[in-house]
């Protein structure tokens, strides 16, 4: 094997497109999105309009919720309830093959795009702490399931208007009337496509199809799993897509809650 | 026929510079058109490896504007009027002479992996694959041997020092194809982290944009394989289950025996 390395490589790359838009755009929208997460987090208001319930705060789990989900957590607990959750999404987004591929990029320029230099000098990828912790991807999934399940409940409960009563909307009720009926409005949508983008995001997740059936070596006689890995195949196909909208409807649904809380706009209500 | 401005990178092992052609170019030309007009006219000796001309031998990989491509499959037509195109030899290897690189480091990491080694034969004579089975491994074996996916990765393209303990996204997609393979017996999981350094990937995917041939190297070859690794190596839960199964095989696993040539 040839050892010499010719001078070629230590030019400056021959790149002369933009190839810095990608990551620019990728810490800008990252950027953005954790700016945001963290204040609607720590603001502990304007979570819940109901019917509808932020994201950022299911499952709910503390009883001084304005919306509890499970109220398991006392009144000694006084930060806000968003923060006992933040772990399992945060976890699963940070692991995931595509956003390592995007902040690997963006963050760490390592490299920054491709034939574009390293930043830096040396190079241990994920064989080393604290990286070699990607490789517990597949708990964080097991994390987001059950917070995946909880956002499909509270999507169905955006389905489920209550009676009007004035007194509801006083900012200091917390009970739950059971006089409830069946109603759409614009939340419920935005709500319905949040949950629907989670999924996708999630089932197509690469921890996902393996555990599905990738890890098999040959699908004959096991046409579920088979069935399963085909499915999961097709959403992984679109991985990037998903992890990107599901984000922003993260944030979108959010917002629209918390503007209606707020009063600033009034939930557009077809079916009520 | 209008002219085009190339930027040809001429020198050997010991070091070169670009060097300035300006050539006429006919409708429907490839960069390798281009480069053999530039021989023709004005540099008989400038060194290209080319075979095909259809982007199906690997040959005449090199890096058109920075983006590692095959000449032969890059039309001028792609390139604003006035654009100026360098050409240059793949980076990650030494340069022999102007386009021409040694690739041998790839040949030497071929050696390291094992080669197929099948089942016994069924009762009736024969071995079965089946359909299912054929057409998950039948993307791996659409690899040219281009070497672009092993230029463009930044883990041994920036760092020398890595070459020897990691081989390369090419050798992913070989050990991708063998380790999924159904009548296959060697276990090649330990020896794509231990001796082929998959850990050191960070899935930045460029790899796969670079492919002529569109293999899906990162998702479909590299995560996979990744995740058998957890399984064998960092996931509590599948060592406990093997445990209990009877299966031997701890967490970490040690290192291998050499793999044979």
């Amino acid at each position: 094997m040839a050892t010499t390395t010719a001078s070629v490589r230590q030019r400056p790359h021959e790149r002369h497109d933009r190839w810095w838009v990608e990551p620019l755009t990728i810490v800008l929208v990252l950027g953005l999105f954790a700016v945001y997460a963290f204040v609607v987090s720590i603001q502990n208001a304007n979570y819940y309009y109901d019917p509808y319930l932020s994201p950022f705060y299911s499952p709910c789990l503390t009883t001084g919720c304005v919306h509890p989900t499970f109220p398991i957590i006392g009144d000694w607990y006084n930060l806000s309830p968003a923060f006992l959750i933040v772990g399992s999404p945060l976890a699963f987004r940070v692991t995931c093959y595509y956003y390592r591929r995007s902040y690997y990029r963006a963050f760490f320029w390592s490299p920054p795009a491709c034939t574009v230099p390293d930043a830096r000098a040396k190079y241990s990828g994920e064989t080393r702490f604290p990286f070699n912790l990607q490789n517990l991807h597949r708990y964080a999934l097991y994390l987001a399931i059950p917070v995946l399940a909880i956002l499909w409940w509270d999507a169905i409960e955006a389905f489920r208007f209550v009676v009007p009563n004035p007194e509801r909307f006083s900012g200091i009720a917390v009970d739950f009337p059971t006089d409830r009926h069946f109603g759409i409005g614009l939340g419920t949508v935005i709500m319905v496509t949040n949950v629907v983008l989670l999924s996708g995001y999630t089932f197509g997740c690469h921890a996902a199809r393996y555990l599905v059936g990738g890890y098999l070596d040959s699908f004959h006689g096991k046409s579920l799993r088979f069935r399963l890995w085909s499915w999961a195949n097709q959403l992984n196909a679109r991985h990037s897509r998903w992890a990107w909208f599901s984000l922003f409807s993260v944030m979108l649904t959010d917002l629209y809650v918390r503007l209606c809380a707020m009063g600033v706009i009034t939930d557009l209500r077809w079916v009520s | 026929m209008t002219d085009v401005r190339m930027k040809v990178w001429r020198g050997d092992a010991t070091g070169g510079a670009f060097v300035d052609f300006t050539v006429p170019a006919d409708e429907g030309m490839v960069v390798l058109d281009v480069v053999h007009r530039i021989q023709a006219t004005h540099a008989p000796d400038l060194a290209v490896r080319w075979n095909c001309k259809a982007g199906k031998c690997g040959s005449c990989s090199a890096e058109i504007n920075g983006h590692p491509k095959l000449m032969c499959m890059t039309r001028m037509n792609t390139f604003a009027p006035d654009e100026e195109i360098t050409v240059s030899p793949v980076k990650t290897f030494p340069v022999v002479k102007d386009l021409v690189t040694d690739v041998s480091f790839n040949y030497e990491k071929a050696k390291t992996i094992p080669a197929f080694k099948p089942k016994p034969k069924e009762a009736d004579g024969t071995r079965r694959m089946y359909q299912e089975d054929v057409e998950r491994v039948q993307e791996f074996h659409k690899c040219i041997e281009c070497f672009l996916c092993q230029d463009v990765c930044h883990v041994i393209r920036d760092h020398e020092e890595n070459k020897p303990s990691f081989s390369g996204p090419r050798y992913f997609v070989r050990l991708a194809a063998l380790e999924m393979h159904p009548l296959d017996t060697n276990d090649r999981i330990d020896l794509a982290r231990l001796k082929h350094g998959l850990g050191y990937c960070n899935i930045t995917k460029c790899c796969t944009e670079v492919c002529p041939e569109d293999i899906h190297i990162t998702d479909n070859a590299i995560i996979p394989l990744k995740e058998r690794i957890v399984t064998r190596t960092y996931d509590p839960i599948a060592w406990a289950l093997r445990r209990m199964r009877g299966k031997s095989g701890d967490l970490g696993a040690g290192e291998p025996e050499p793999p044979s040539a």
